[in-house]
């Protein structure tokens, strides 16, 4: 499993660590919500809107670093607007990598 | 010049308004979670350049843009490439940022910004183009094609996220679309909504049952709030 790291976070605030700290509290904020959101859609059969979960959820799987990931929900997302359920266990891996990620910080 | 961020993520938000706090020339004067909100403001504030989420519940960014009448500039913002070729379509659009957002790339997006000109007139061109209709014939544009379609032929249309499917007698087309933007382009005569993401020929119903109609062989769901204008369109015995 891909390690998240916080290169792209660096590399954009220009070394405010005020703002580095900022966002990750936005993160870490917002990233539980939309988790519980997707996992509500995928328990109640909303295979289109799991699918705009996963869309958003795309961003912070990219702003982690997490490149193999991304190429693993992208294709997920499609999966979903076809009403299929591939690529489900690893995709829910990814969002366990992060939350791991996320206490840590 | 100044400008708003809309953009459902929180995320995105505090990013994209931290590479505008290190451009000089940028004052960032709102943002906003959803696109309803940014109209409103827009109605009463003079904006030079919007950054835009393509994917927001509801009101798509592409929906916000064929919603106001003056677009001012607007660099799209997206998790998805794919967008590209129906975002340019639109002259208001100057650019188009692919999340994450590098700081160099949104450089660019900027200097675009500063040194587009665009005049209302053309803005208004364009977007006319996306779409047309001839008598009873639809153009819809695929992968830079314009293709014909015939209106009668089409029994149903569904939206698929930022995505219209357009089904008819003997072929299906998938189309960078909005439902919003076809409904108004199909004839009231042969066309309804009955659901927020489904439009159907009257003519093509087989049968009702409950809260779903049959139409060839696909069984499409009523909402409450159309089946009494669904309904009223009906010869009932």
């Amino acid at each position: 499993m891909e390690k998240p790291n916080l290169s792209y976070i660096e590399s954009m605030s220009g070394g405010d660590k005020d703002f580095e700290q900022k966002l990750i509290a936005i993160i870490k904020n917002e990233f539980p919500k939309e988790k519980e959101v997707y996992f509500a859609n995928i328990a109640s059969g909303n295979f289109k809107d799991a699918a705009s979960n996963v869309h958003k959820l795309k961003h912070k799987i990219s702003i982690l670093g997490l490149t193999k990931s991304y190429d693993i929900a992208v294709n997920y997302e499609d999966n979903l607007l076809e009403n299929s359920m591939e690529g489900k266990i690893e995709f829910e891996a990814i969002l366990q990598n992060m939350t791991n990620f996320l206490e840590t910080l | 010049m100044n400008c708003i961020i809309i953009d459902d993520e929180a995320t995105a938000r505090a990013i994209i308004n931290q590479l505008c706090s290190n451009v000089d020339s940028l004052t960032v004067l709102e943002e906003f979670p959803n696109a309803i909100q940014a109209i409103k403001y827009l109605n009463q504030n003079d904006v030079d350049l919007i950054f835009l989420d393509i994917h927001m519940p509801d009101f798509t960014g592409f929906d916000f843009i064929e919603t106001i009448k003056n677009p001012p500039k607007i660099v799209l913002t997206t998790s998805d490439a794919n967008f590209a070729i129906q975002a340019f379509e639109y002259d208001c659009i100057v650019d188009y940022l692919v999340k994450p957002i590098t700081p160099e790339r949104f450089s660019k997006a900027i200097q675009k910004a500063e040194s587009s000109a665009l005049t209302n007139a053309s803005k208004s061109k364009a977007s006319d183009e996306v779409e047309t209709t001839s008598g009873n014939d639809l153009y819809v544009n695929i992968d830079r094609r314009l293709i014909k379609i015939d209106i009668p032929s089409i029994y149903l249309v569904e939206a698929k996220g930022d995505y219209i499917l357009i089904k008819t007698e003997d072929k299906n087309y998938t189309v960078h679309s909005t439902l919003k933007k076809i409904e108004e382009k199909l004839p009231d005569s042969l066309f309804l909504k009955i659901h927020r993401s489904y439009i159907i020929n009257v003519d093509k119903i087989i049968d009702i049952e409950d809260n779903s109609v049959l139409i060839k062989k696909d069984v499409i769901p009523v909402s409450r709030s159309n089946r009494p204008e669904l309904m009223k369109r009906l010869n009932l015995l």
